[in-house]
């Protein structure tokens, strides 16, 4: 394929390791005997407990209710008894209050085969219900809530959905396996959602690293659905909204403007699952499918994962850990986390544990000098200058940062990814838009 | 488990690019190697002690320079080692020693470590070295000697003593003086002015194949263009060095040769040689490895592109109307002061910035 789509002519193309996981069929982890589940999973408000200590729960169960519109319901992943609310570090580096539920009694969604019902009656108002009270949200690590991307605003009409398969974080392979494990669910998903925004152009856009996800996924739809399969070249940042639709549309959304705002909407493989459990199976989320991979784990694999699973006990189960690893990440390796311990709760968001090696992770160098290669400025996909924004903050110019764009970055990190100096980039921009946010602030007042 | 292993916590993105600052010194270094080399060959073994004399005193006196201003000594970056083969392979074969000596005392000290060392530097070290030993000893600077010289002696050599007569009085200077003193002599371009100016040269032929292949005079290190383009090629695999400003800069060149140069042979417009001007002197060396070096070019493509387009026309202009022999380093070191005003003038918006049209 020659002529495949992508965003422009920027973007790295980092080694990207797919093919430690993506032969592997989706397995289901072993249900935890305690789940830690926090109430922050989501972007927005956090969801209020509505449990007591000693109180029995089932599976699905509603826990922690959404405060506000821009918030999400959080069940429990299994059956049992409240035993302690805690404080506890989440995969995102913050720390959140964490329910702790003891495994105890009968599973009533888990291992139960699902009958599918029609739903092409269904209304609009009862899917976005359904999707509202599921808890479901952006799974491919950005937790937006689903409901609140779905209710477009009066006035505004999305002609144009996008189903982002293209999985451009190296490692994982979590949406690659479901587009082929459960290709059926994911094109009901695809209608499903489409009831709700009835928009005219239905895309699904992979990255041709994944050939076989293609195939299948074409050959179904042929003269079933009116879904079009778009391959797309591989390239990093694909996978973000906005450049994916630059991608597949050729639309340029604003800097201050939501996709919607160009008529788009964009929704990940894994929520678009997790939608039609939630609509046709009346199931919460309280699962997900995470890639367990890196070169420092001995079996990786792709699980399906209770929601406050902790991270060390699904490295047990694909084995343990090599001898010489050095990080474990949750989410990819260019915008996930670096975990502190092996403590942490699997939450919505997180798509993959990786455990990187030695050789894998390079260190950055903290007092590196830019040679002013220009490398960082062909990476950026967002058309920032990443080697200018650094003189600017390091010199403390944060006026200029600003209006160079430095609210704009996404912190993809394809500019440090590129970086031969080795400069902490994604870092500096960080700790510039704190002090920036700051100063702004400070001014208002 | 997790008490036996130690995890590092550090800002994403973790995985980063195999290439560094310091792999791709060395790389270039390595790849500049063969045809450092075969200018060894070419010229004999004196070359060689002016590319080891220039290459000592540049990482000398880096160690000196980073010790005083009590930074870290790191000449395992490579740089120095990289700014004093550039300087040595701009030399002709014969000069004194003290030339490239204090040419890399000049380019280290005063070029890259007077405006704050690396990747503050307002000009390539080792153009910047090349021009200012250009000015400070023309006549050293312009003397050439034959390749193949030593060879000859022995006529036993496949080179041959036919070789021998080839490339007498070949820079690039020689044939401007040349068209000058033969007056009234008329030949349709530059290869044929050669045939012309020394008897010796009439008995072979100066062809395409031979400038190519390095059978010519000129520096230690620009003769290959063979070996030279073999290098480029791989580093521009590499992505080492992008391809905007060579290409850019000998386009302009070839473009503004074909169309300019045939009026020195009375030929009218669009009646130049455009290879012969890529194929001798600098061009291809200064291009590639010169006028690519990143610290000292654009940041951006179209600054790229800019620079390049302007530094052909600086060395078509000198080696056209100019009294020195070589345009390509004065032509870069002239873009590479116009950089940082390029940078300025050249910003790029980010994505959805300006108001896109109505999808
Ligand atoms: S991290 Fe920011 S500046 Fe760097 S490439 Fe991504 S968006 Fe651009
Ligand atoms: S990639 Fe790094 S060294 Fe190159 S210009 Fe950007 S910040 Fe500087």
């Amino acid at each position: 394929m020659l002529f495949e789509k992508t965003f422009g002519s920027n973007g790295v193309h980092p080694e990207d390791y797919k093919y430690l996981t993506c032969q592997k069929k989706i397995e289901s982890a072993y249900v935890p005997n305690i789940a830690y589940v926090p109430i922050i999973q989501h972007i927005g408000s956090p969801a209020k407990i509505i449990v007591e200590i000693g109180q029995k729960v089932e599976e699905g169960q509603l826990i922690a209710s959404a405060e506000g519109f821009v918030s999400v319901n959080v069940h429990s992943p299994i059956p049992g008894k409240i035993v302690g609310f805690e404080e506890r570090y989440i995969s995102i580096g913050r720390k959140s209050k964490v329910i702790v539920i003891e495994l105890d009694g009968e599973f009533k969604k888990t291992g139960k085969t699902f009958t599918n019902v029609d739903y092409n009656n269904f209304s609009k108002e009862y899917i976005l219900k359904a999707i509202r009270e599921s808890g479901v949200v952006g799974l491919g690590g950005a937790t937006f809530p689903t409901h609140v991307k779905l209710s477009i605003p009066d006035g505004k009409k999305a002609d144009t959905l996008i189903i982002n398969g293209t999985e451009c974080e190296p490692f994982i392979t979590c949406d690659h396996r479901l587009m082929l494990d459960r290709s059926e669910d994911l094109l009901d998903g695809v209608n499903i959602i489409n009831k709700v925004i009835d928009a005219q152009n239905v895309y699904i856009g992979i990255e041709s690293n994944k050939k076989d996800a293609i195939q299948k996924l074409k050959s179904l739809c042929k003269n079933k659905y009116k879904i079009k399969i778009i391959p797309l070249a591989v390239k990093y940042p694909q996978g973000d909204e906005k450049q994916l639709i630059k991608a597949i549309t050729g639309r340029v959304v604003p800097v201050d403007k939501l996709p919607v705002d160009c008529g788009v909407v964009v929704l990940n493989v894994s929520s678009t699952i997790a939608i039609k459990e939630a609509v046709v199976y009346e199931k919460p989320l309280i699962d997900r499918v995470v890639t367990i991979t890196g070169n420092g784990i001995v079996n990786p694999k792709n699980l399906k994962v209770k929601i406050g699973t902790l991270v060390k006990d699904l490295i047990e189960e694909c084995g343990g850990l090599k001898p010489n690893v050095k990080k474990i990440i949750i989410g990819g390796p260019m915008m996930g986390f670096s975990q502190m311990n092996l403590e942490t709760p699997i939450t919505k968001g997180c798509s993959a544990v990786i455990a990187l090696t030695d050789e894998d992770s390079k260190d950055f160098e903290q007092n590196a000098i830019c040679i002013s290669c220009g490398k960082c400025i062909n990476a950026c996909a967002f058309g920032l200058m990443p080697t200018i924004l650094n003189k600017y903050i390091k010199n403390k110019l944060y006026e200029k940062a600003l209006d160079s764009g430095l609210m704009f970055c996404k912190e993809c990190g394809a500019c440090s990814w590129v970086c031969p100096a080795r400069i902490p980039l994604v870092q500096i921009f960080r700790m510039g838009k704190d002090i920036s946010k700051k100063l702004i602030l400070s001014k208002g007042k | 488990m997790e008490k036996d292993i130690k995890l590092v916590v550090s800002s994403s993105p973790h995985i980063l690019n195999y290439e560094s600052t310091k792999s791709i010194m060395w790389t270039v270094s390595i790849f500049l190697l063969p045809a450092t080399i075969f200018g060894v060959y070419a010229f004999g073994i004196y070359a060689a002690f002016i590319v080891l004399a220039s290459i000592l005193t540049s990482i000398t006196t880096e160690v000196i320079i980073l010790t005083i201003r009590k930074k870290a000594i790191c000449i395992d970056d490579g740089s120095a080692f990289l700014t004093g083969l550039l300087v040595a392979m701009n030399m002709p074969p014969s000069v004194p020693l003290y030339i490239p000596i204090i040419s890399s005392i000049f380019a280290i000290a005063i070029v890259k470590h007077a405006f704050g060392g690396l990747g503050q530097n307002w000009a390539n070290p080792a153009v910047a070295a090349r021009v200012f030993a250009l000015f400070a000893w023309t006549k050293e600077m312009t003397t050439w000697s034959t390749p193949f010289i030593t060879d000859s002696v022995t006529t036993a050599t496949p080179l041959g003593a036919s070789k021998v007569a080839l490339v007498e009085n070949f820079g690039i200077g020689h044939i401007t003086s040349a068209t000058a003193s033969s007056g009234g002599v008329s030949a349709s371009g530059p290869l044929e002015i050669l045939r012309l100016v020394s008897p010796d040269v009439l008995k072979t032929d100066v062809t395409y194949f031979k400038l190519f292949f390095g059978l010519k005079a000129g520096c230690i290190g620009e003769i290959s263009i063979f070996l030279l383009l073999i290098a480029a090629i791989y580093l521009i695999y590499r992505k080492i060095i992008t391809l905007e400003v060579p290409f850019f800069f000998l386009g302009t060149i070839a473009l503004s040769a074909w169309i300019f140069d045939g009026l020195k042979y009375g030929q009218g417009f669009y009646a130049g040689d455009p290879l012969f001007h890529l194929l001798t002197g600098g061009a291809v060396l200064g291009a590639f490895f010169c006028a690519t070096d990143m610290v000292t070019t654009p940041l951006t493509v179209a600054g790229r592109i800019i620079f390049g387009i302007g530094a052909g026309l600086i060395t078509i202009l000198v080696r056209m109307f100019g009294g020195l022999p070589e345009g390509v380093s004065l032509a870069i070191l002239f873009m590479n002061m116009l950089t940082p005003a390029i940078d300025r003038f050249i910003k790029i918006t980010p994505l959805g910035y300006i108001k896109p049209k109505k999808g």
